[in-house]
């Protein structure tokens, strides 16, 4: 048998691992996406406990104002997030020359979407019953839960990531007032750390090239 | 000979085109049109010709409907055609692994 047959066989089974990994699963998200998520939510958490510590000194603050304030920084906070983190990912897709819009992307989305918006309702009904307490707490459980679930359409070590943040938003719940520190923990340093897992695993080799 | 591995692979997936279709269509439920010519990178006219040969020899079906006005013909690998590709990705196996 000539080699050529052997290396041209080789370049096949090569070319259709290739297409079978990229259509079932986006394999493209960046480590910096989440190092960038991570940073956002740190310095929001920051901004955050120093209102509060303005709030204690002042003592006399309008309740409603103050929620109002909460609320919005914790809506830029999420936009800043996903937006740096939406960046990154399309950047290193750019990079692949592959497509960022896929048939595998897009049920990622989906199936990230579907416990995160019932995640937001959640939030929403805390937040207009004045159930503030549980606001933390079920963010972590939801955004949790979306990553499991959208695991299974990129790379599997999201789902580890999944179970860490649930599991923290599942403690949060016993020890509710300390709300702010269990977010800071989940949404920026375990953020920032698995981000840089990620991209030591896998962008660190294709920065190089 | 029968247990000469060249001779086991197929004629059908004598092609870089068609071996994509089939490797994407056999990890996927089903895909359309566009999620394919994505993820092989090739032309409209191309893919569409070599999509119409796997569905002649039986190895993909197709369901045409509609996003609103628009086509959406949407591909899915048959028994058949499952069964064709792993045999021939048996054969690639065996002749790499016989030279190796």
């Amino acid at each position: 048998m000539p080699q050529d047959t052997k290396d041209t066989s080789l370049e096949t089974l090569q070319e259709i691992r290739s297409i079978m990994e990229r259509s079932a699963r986006f394999l493209s998200l960046s480590g910096w996406s989440g190092i960038w998520a991570g940073c956002v939510a740190l310095v929001g958490a920051v901004i955050a406990h120093y209102w509060l510590l303005q709030f204690h000194i002042q003592r006399s603050y309008h309740l409603d104002e103050a929620r109002i304030k909460f609320i919005f920084l914790g809506i830029v906070v999420f936009i800043a997030a996903l937006m740096g983190g939406f960046f990154f990912t399309a950047q290193k897709v750019r990079k692949q020359g592959y497509k960022l819009w896929n048939s595998a992307s897009r049920q990622l989305l989906l199936q990230i979407l579907v416990p995160l918006v019932t995640g937001g309702i959640f939030v929403l009904g805390f937040i207009s019953n004045a159930n503030d307490m549980y606001i933390a707490p079920a963010c972590l459980v939801f955004y949790g839960l979306a990553l499991i679930n959208g695991s299974k359409y990129t790379l599997t070590d999201i789902r580890y990531l999944g179970y860490m943040e649930v599991a923290l938003g599942c403690i949060n719940l016993f020890f509710a007032k300390y709300g702010l520190y269990f977010w800071t923990i989940g949404f920026g340093i375990l953020h920032i750390l698995y981000g840089a897992i990620m991209w030591n695993k896998y962008d660190r080799h294709t920065a190089k090239q | 000979m029968m247990d000469n591995p060249i001779e086991q692979l197929n004629k059908v997936f004598d092609s870089r085109i068609r071996i994509g279709i089939m490797s994407a269509l056999i990890v996927n439920e089903s895909l359309n049109f566009n999620d394919l010519k994505a993820l092989i990178d090739v032309t409209d006219g191309n893919l569409a010709t070599h999509l119409k040969t796997l569905e002649e020899n039986n190895f993909l079906k197709v369901q045409k409907g509609f996003i609103g006005r628009k086509t959406n013909t949407t591909y899915t690998i048959t028994k058949a055609g499952e069964k064709a590709f792993r045999a021939h990705l048996d054969a690639l196996e065996k002749i790499i692994k016989k030279l190796g």
